[in-house]
């Protein structure tokens, strides 16, 4: 281990650290307020470690550098996900503030809690080998099943609860999945992986060439498939995401599937990316896509509760990721398909202001009427009209309409699967948005067309205002002028494709 | 000049929402907007120089948006006028305007209404100048928030109707444009562009992803939700009764146009094999608007959905012109074609006063069920003379623009399509059965007693409608005002059309 090693792990570390200070500072302090602050300021230390990485990373160095045995690897595609969970859980510190009121003495455990979580997402984007991978999962399933039952009422110990468990299953389906590779194949290393399987010149008789390779790759899915929430192992999604405190659900909905993703997405590219391998896990990806689109947007219409139709909200956003990931690989051969990556991480993107600006509003507004039944939001648009208009922006956003950044990453996403021949996956996915239209816009009929019932304004603190800001210009700013995300997007995903 | 006629209403509503937390002010400020957007159209419309012909006043910065992919993905911003394009812009402003004169009393949360009513107005503008397909998508995607926002807040009682019809509007409206998402994304992976100006060469040159008659038809369908063309039509009667005056008025009178300018701009000038394939499928698809449209109307005794009605009857003569671009022997005139988009811009302002009047009507009467209104015409003579006027025009009296619309209809289209014209020309004596039957209902007869001290039409309300009766007889007795400009735009597809079925009896 060299100091190179430590310059490149700085970020984790630089979060690990904060982590840790916060509970000292907590052991010392009497003001809790000042714990947030610190937190939240605390983080320009990752992200200017990340910088320094990326401007690294742009003059003239390698497109990669490699650290710890190879098994850490940092490129903008590794980085452009740091960037974006730094952000998610800046956010979300700034949102908890006012909630961690209800469990006033454990605030410092909370932020550490979460600050480890992302710790392990930032290397879940930046790891190239299994054993880190699964790794890199635990650390983030542990702390974030401690935080679904941070309230300590009946709720939100079954969803930490219900977390943990599920979480510790899928965890072991990956691990068996990931044995059988190494079995087969006798590598941990992603591109040793796709080396292996390159020289075993496979028949195309079965998917995947094997039987073995094709038990192990759809193992590794499924464990995966629970990470991001997508058909048929999102069961858990709806009652965690209800149950637990609405700043971890916040953190779920936008960190915890973008880091899922960026594994997704290193994986299947890095180590089965050979023509008749992505083939077939392309199919796999465009079926699961579709059941998650339809099944997420469906059972979502019946939800009363904002929080579970989120919940199963973001499993049909998890579907129409997917239709990135499906596009990837159905490519028509020879032409190159690069609308696929770059797509899903500016869906990512877009999907991750979209989801802090909705969530900081729900927290905003569940702190003063202690309510998440869509019913009891009737009338906000006089109580809050604010949080109403960014709430609505939100709607619009997920549904997929202008002027919100949802709209071009739809557009991106579905024209990725026109380019690579997968129509019927489009046709679906478009008539999936027209459902959805259904029930976000139930939230915006409550809050504009219905009569308030009470005139009390619905407040909020500074802190508040300044996360509700931040996901609302990010939501309406690349909605209007979405070029700088989609370079970012743009050079991130260039790194897979390379 | 074309972005400042399109993005002048929305920066008026960003300032109402930032600025002016005073009704009066708000509604003030967005009469000036709208008189600004107005003239900005007439300047825009009367500049066009219909001899030089073609795309003019361009507005583009071909980067906007870079590609996404190694092979590119670039979006324009690209805005422009044809002859086509010309006198809609013209009646979008002009109905902007009238919309917002009509708006004048409404009491209820002013600033939230001038607000949607001034993006809706920057939506369907975009629509209409906007040469880059996926601008054109964007636009046509942005009009419906504020529509359905107008609808379900400021609509009629019941509560729940009036969400029910926005939410119907909405689905319909979003169903329609998912699929036009899809042919547009297959188009530009056929062709490498979003641009309209070149799409329909690179069509003809290009190997489609999909069949040409697929990528058409879902387009198509897209249009046909807007048009609405029977049977998804629905949304329309339910979505009508239930607006405001002001969101009637725009609804009929440029909202539908949006259906039947796509028809014109995309599935028969970017398709002209596909479309004079499909040209029975127009022509049927007319005749059962025109007639099924004409028959319900007869039923009905709710005065706005029964003017809803007559409106998906007229429309169907837009698609009995653009059936015309069948042609005959190889011959293809650009008549119907012109006559097709004068039966829009005409429509649009007949209905556009109709749908005033009504409203105007309901406001004093506080009913508009035509059983229990009677004798109007002498409590309310101004309101009576303006709706024979809308009426006879919307029957097609000679004098008035639905006139000019019609003959040219039926002069373009009985060639190619002698039959369905036939049909469809048997609409226009139902036309005036219904519509003479409907103003002796309302405005004549004995007065009912209760209507004893009703009120004619007062102050500012007379501007919109005096502004719209102008606009009907004026282009009655000057078709050629509107017309020119019409067939200057025409002309080229008329043109491609000739090439393509010369080409095909060879």
């Amino acid at each position: 281990m060299s100091a190179y090693d430590l310059y490149l792990l700085a970020p984790e570390l630089s979060m690990v650290a904060l982590a840790v200070l916060l509970v000292l500072v907590d052991l010392v302090t009497t003001n809790k307020r000042a714990l947030p602050v610190l937190a939240a300021l605390g983080l320009a230390l990752p992200l200017i470690f990340s910088l320094m990485l990326w401007f690294d990373l742009s003059s003239g160095n390698p497109m990669q550098m490699h650290g710890f045995f190879n098994t850490l690897v940092v490129d903008k595609f590794s980085l452009f996900f740091k960037f974006l969970l730094i952000a998610a859980v800046g956010v979300v510190i700034l949102s908890s503030t006012d909630y961690v009121q209800k469990f006033a003495r454990f605030q410092a455990e909370y932020y550490a809690l979460m600050l480890l979580a992302t710790c392990g997402m930032m290397l879940l984007a930046s790891t190239t080998e299994l054993i880190t991978i699964y790794i890199s999962l635990e650390l983030t399933a542990l702390p974030i099943a401690a935080l679904a039952a941070f309230m300590r009422d009946a709720r939100s110990t079954e969803s930490g609860m219900k977390f943990l468990i599920l979480s510790a299953i899928s965890s072991a389906i990956l691990l068996y999945g990931m044995v059988i590779v190494y079995g087969f194949t006798g590598a941990t290393s992603l591109p040793q992986i796709a080396q292996q399987i390159g020289s075993l010149n496979l028949s195309g008789a079965t998917p995947f060439g094997s039987n073995a390779l094709l038990f192990g790759v759809v193992l590794m899915i499924a464990g995966f498939g629970f990470k991001i929430a997508s058909v048929p192992f999102q069961m858990w999604a709806p009652d965690v995401y209800e149950g637990s405190p609405t700043p971890v659900t916040q953190f779920l909905s936008v960190a915890s599937k973008a880091a899922g993703f960026a594994v997704l997405l290193r994986v299947f590219y890095i180590a089965f990316p050979t023509e008749t391998l992505s083939f077939d896990w392309s199919a796999t990806f465009a079926v699961l896509s579709a059941l998650s689109m339809t099944i997420g947007n469906l059972v979502a219409i019946r939800q009363n509760n904002i929080k579970r139709m989120m919940g199963y909200s973001t499993v049909a956003h998890a579907g129409y990721i997917l239709v990135g990931l499906a596009a990837v690989a159905a490519r028509t051969p020879g032409a190159e398909a690069t609308i696929g990556p770059s797509g899903m991480l500016f869906y990512l993107g877009g999907f991750a202001a979209t989801n802090l600006a909705a969530f900081s509003v729900i927290i905003a507004i569940s702190n003063r009427i202690n309510s998440d039944e869509i019913d009891d939001y009737a009338g906000m648009a006089r109580r809050a009209p604010v949080l109403a208009a960014v709430l609505t922006l939100s709607m619009i956003s997920l549904t997929g309409i202008p002027p919100a950044v949802g709209f071009w990453a739809k557009i991106y996403l579905f024209g990725a699967a026109v380019e690579a021949n997968l129509e019927w996956l489009v046709v679906i996915g478009v008539v999936n948005s027209v459902v959805s239209a259904y029930y976000y816009l139930r939230v915006v009929k409550a809050m504009f067309l219905s009569e308030p019932t009470s005139d009390e304004r619905v407040a909020f603190g500074v802190p508040m205002q300044l996360a509700v800001a931040i996901g609302f210009i990010g939501t309406l700013a690349f909605g209007i002028y979405p070029t700088p995300l989609l370079n970012l997007a743009r050079t991130a995903a260039g790194v897979l494709l390379s | 000049m074309l972005s400042a006629v399109v993005f002048l209403p929305i920066a008026g509503a960003i300032v109402i929402a930032l600025f002016l937390r005073n009704y009066s002010h708000a509604r003030i400020f967005a009469g000036a907007i709208a008189v600004a957007d107005f003239v900005l159209a007439v300047i825009a419309f009367a500049a066009y120089d219909t001899s030089a012909g073609g795309i003019q006043f361009v507005d583009r910065i071909s980067n906007w948006i870079p590609g996404l992919g190694a092979d590119g993905f670039a979006v324009q911003y690209l805005l422009g006028i044809d002859g086509l394009s010309a006198p809609l812009v013209l009646l979008t402003g002009l109905l902007g305007l009238v919309a917002v004169l009509a708006s004048w009393h409404i009491e209820l949360r002013v600033r939230e209404y001038f607000i949607w009513l001034l993006a809706l107005q920057t939506g369907v503008m975009g629509v209409f100048t906007s040469l880059d397909f996926l601008l054109f998508f964007l636009f046509w995607e942005l009009e419906l928030i504020p529509m359905f926002f107008l609808i379900a807040i400021w609509g009629s009682d019941p509560k729940s109707k009036r969400e029910y019809s926005a939410m119907k509007f909405l689905i319909f409206t979003i169903l329609g444009s998912a699929f036009m998402l899809v042919g547009i994304l297959a188009l530009f992976f056929s062709t490498g562009t979003f641009d309209m100006t070149v799409l329909p060469d690179a069509i003809r040159s290009a190997n489609l992803l999909l069949p040409a008659g697929v990528v058409f038809a879902m387009l198509f369908v897209g249009f046909a939700v807007k048009l609405p063309l029977w049977p998804l039509h629905t949304w329309l009667p339910d979505a009508h009764t239930d607006a405001p005056t002001a969101g009637s008025v725009i609804l009929a009178g440029v909202l539908l146009k949006m259906g039947g300018y796509g028809m014109f701009r995309v599935c028969v000038n970017m398709f002209p094999d596909v479309a004079q394939d499909a040209a029975w499928i127009f022509a049927a698809a007319g005749v059962i608007n025109v007639i099924y449209g004409a028959i319900v109307v007869m039923r009905q005794t709710d005065l706005k959905r029964l003017i809803a009605f007559s409106s998906v009857s007229h429309m169907g003569f837009v698609m009995i012109g653009l059936a015309s671009v069948a042609g005959v022997n190889g011959m293809v005139s650009p008549l119907g074609l012109t006559g097709a988009a004068m039966q829009m811009f005409t429509h649009g302002t007949i209905t556009g006063l109709l749908f005033l009047l009504v409203g105007m009507v309901y406001d004093k009467a506080h009913t508009r069920y035509i059983p229990d209104l009677g004798g109007l015409a002498k409590r309310m003579p101004f309101a009576a003379v303006a709706l024979l006027v809308a009426g006879l025009a919307s029957l097609g009296l000679p004098g008035t623009s639905g006139f000019v619309a019609e003959i040219l209809i039926f002069l373009g289209a009985f060639k190619p399509m002698a039959i369905p014209t036939a049909i469809a020309a048997f609409g226009v004596v139902l036309a005036a059965a219904y519509i003479l039957w409907t103003i002796q209902r309302v405005m004549f007869g004995p007065i009912k007693e209760r209507f004893a001290d009703i009120t004619d039409v007062s102050g500012i309300q007379y501007v919109p409608i005096a502004l719209l009766v102008i606009a009907i007889i004026f282009v009655g007795i000057f078709p050629s005002i509107i017309s020119d400009v019409f067939a200057s735009g025409v002309e080229p597809i008329a043109r491609s059309l000739e090439q393509v079925a010369q080409a095909s009896l060879r």
